[in-house]
């Protein structure tokens, strides 16, 4: 609807002069986009793109950030050994947040929706609360609490299952056990509400086609007809869940504390917590926001390309 | 005379032919979608995943339930060995002790409340605005530029505010913004989310509609406010749940020292923290945290089904 009428002596002219052009043209449109982009550059895309040249710098946030080299990077990588400890455990935790949960919203979102309207409505609602219960922490950590009143210790004492309150969250045992448990408990979000959506969306007919053209049972209506006309859906909740799985960690901070017992549930997003906020060494953490972000972009890439060629 | 009663009987014929015909059809139909009943979705089938998904169900709620229960217990049923999940006599003693425990506190809850409400309705209202603005823009106009911010949009899905804040605290503090109401507002105003979505629904309207604005003479604030929001009500309605979830969760953390701009999630920390005697204050602030974006969202539902159908990202 822009005004993309191209005058005919300007057509001649250079682009840049055409681009300008039509720049000036379209002035009322950057002028509605400014408030959201000087936001969004703000508090998204400078926080992304600083990451690389603070993480070059010794920052401690009172004096001038010095230019150290590599040397945040190669610390990292070499010398640090929480930081191992982190990846691996974000790794591990990313298995559950990331493609176990990616296939049990799907799965959840299709079983949801075989089912009568007005329990499409109470379930979608049960598996979505969760996710934006802002008190989470503060209930798990009462039921997981470690002296008799913690609900879970109470059961199993009570049923002879134990006989001394476990320390759900002090426990190396049990901490990493915990944290993922609650951190699959809340990650039915944006995704599971988008796949859902996705389901109700599919045109009826086609299952009615696929009915007469022999397709037998749930599954094979499944993998021939719903998922292949869903692919919009899934990219979008893929992209949330790489999101949700490389940042996990604000859980298990509030849950078992940071840092938690010996590291176990020690995350990359609590290491960069760590040095950031409260050791105040931000060039380091810069470094390993940037190694976050840098691994969330590439598998992005890596997970689209192959959903979209599934799909296609 | 005769002719036309012969004309008539055939007619008659023709139509009861038809409508056989037409029958035989639904027959079949019936027939199709019983066979597909009966196979692709068998009520034995159904009864396994209804049992499924209610045992998954209560798992997700059970937290949930448990707090509401506990928030309403008397202090002897609260202590009770096992924890009964039903409450005899309920009371409202934990939650008018919740003001007691925040009296102790260096500020009133009443700021605590005030700061969370001033917050989210800030910034619902301004995330609302600013993404209404832009995705209008996005999803219509065509001007230089459009297309690569469109990608940066789609691309920025991935940097949430959970991955990012630890860069947008150096930021804040480079701006001066440390312990402030800016940093409680400002980071969660232009959330690529809510763009996201909101362009993808405005992208299903039609160009005609805004083409007749234009004629009127209409310019594009206006066609944007007066034309197209009005018909996206339901993905105003997402926005307005999922920016008031990330506000109302705002805690401030470390971008927060002033005991006075905190808000209440962080009472609700320091109430939990002061142990196992406050548990029941706990769990009343817990519940009446978690109270208002569940209300909204259970209010807001067919909306936001309506607006995430259209959230699938096409390339």
């Amino acid at each position: 609807m822009a005004k993309t009428k191209v005058e005919g002596p300007l057509k001649n002219q250079g682009k840049v002069r055409y681009t300008l052009h039509l720049m000036r043209n379209n002035i009322g449109c950057y002028a509605m986009l400014a408030p959201f982009m000087i936001l969004f550059t703000i508090f998204t895309i400078v926080p992304v793109i600083m990451s690389l040249p603070m993480g070059f710098t010794n920052f401690n946030m009172v004096q001038f950030p010095q230019f150290v080299g590599l040397s945040n990077f190669t610390t990292l990588f070499l010398n640090d050994d929480t930081f191992m400890i982190a990846v691996k455990n974000t790794l591990v935790m990313a298995i559950f947040t990331g493609p176990f949960s990616y296939v049990l919203s799907f799965f959840l979102a299709w079983l949801i929706n075989e089912m009568h309207p007005a329990l499409k409505t109470i379930f979608t609602f049960v598996f979505y609360a969760p996710s934006m219960t802002p008190s989470v922490y503060v209930i798990w950590q009462l039921l997981f609490s470690g002296d008799t009143y913690g609900y879970f210790n109470a059961v199993l004492l009570d049923l002879g299952i134990i006989t001394s309150p476990i320390q759900w969250l002090t426990d190396t045992t049990y901490i990493f056990t915990v944290v993922v448990i609650v951190q699959l408990w809340i990650s039915m979000g944006a995704g599971f509400l988008s796949l859902r959506a996705g389901f109700q969306n599919i045109d009826k007919t086609m299952y009615e086609a696929g009915a007469v053209e022999g397709i037998k049972n749930r599954w094979q209506e499944l993998f021939s007809i719903t998922i292949p006309s869903m692919g919009p859906q899934l990219l979008f909740a893929a992209v949330l869940q790489i999101s949700a799985a490389f940042t996990v960690g604000t859980v298990g901070q509030s849950l078992v504390g940071l840092p938690s017992t010996d590291y176990v549930a020690h995350t990359v997003m609590n290491h960069a917590t760590d040095y950031g906020t409260i050791r105040y060494e931000m060039g380091y953490a810069s470094a390993i926001c940037f190694v976050l972000f840098l691994a969330m972009l590439l598998v992005n890439q890596l997970i689209n390309r192959l959903l979209a060629k599934y799909l296609d | 005379m005769g002719l036309s009663e012969k004309e008539k009987k055939k007619q008659e014929k023709a139509i009861k032919r038809l409508r056989k015909r037409q029958k035989n059809m639904d027959i079949n139909k019936v027939h199709v979608k019983k066979r597909k009943r009966k196979s692709s979705s068998s009520l034995a089938g159904d009864i396994v995943i209804f049992i499924f998904l209610t045992l998954l169900g209560l798992f997700m709620i059970f937290p949930l339930y448990y707090a509401v229960i506990q928030s309403f217990k008397p202090v002897h049923e609260l202590f009770v060995f096992p924890p009964k999940l039903y409450v005899l006599e309920p009371t409202l003693v934990n939650y008018s002790d919740m003001f007691k425990v925040a009296s102790s506190l260096w500020v009133p809850l009443s700021r605590y409340i005030f700061n969370s409400v001033f917050v989210t309705v800030v910034v619902t209202i301004s995330n609302i605005f600013v993404s209404c603005c832009a995705a209008f823009v996005l999803a219509k106009c065509k001007f230089p530029g459009a297309a690569a911010i469109n990608k940066i949009i789609v691309t920025a899905l991935l940097f949430t505010s959970s991955a990012l804040w630890i860069m947008q605290f150096l930021v804040m503090a480079t701006l001066n913004m440390i312990d402030t109401y800016w940093a409680l507002i400002l980071p969660s105003v232009a959330t690529s989310m809510n763009l996201f979505l909101m362009r993808q629904s405005i992208s299903t309207i039609h160009d005609s509609m805004i083409e007749a604005a234009r004629v009127d003479g209409a310019g594009l604030f206006r066609i944007c406010w007066q034309v197209v929001i009005p018909n996206s009500k339901p993905a105003m309605m997402t926005l307005l749940i999922f920016a008031f979830q990330a506000a109302w969760q705002v805690q401030g953390g470390s971008l927060i020292y002033s005991e006075e701009l905190k808000t209440l999630p962080t009472i609700m920390q320091q109430v939990s923290a002061s142990g196992i005697a406050r548990q029941g204050v706990t769990f009343a602030t817990a519940v009446l945290l978690m109270i208002p974006p569940l209300v909204i969202f259970m209010v807001a539902q067919g909306n936001v089904m309506e607006t995430m159908a259209n959230s699938g990202i096409k390339d």
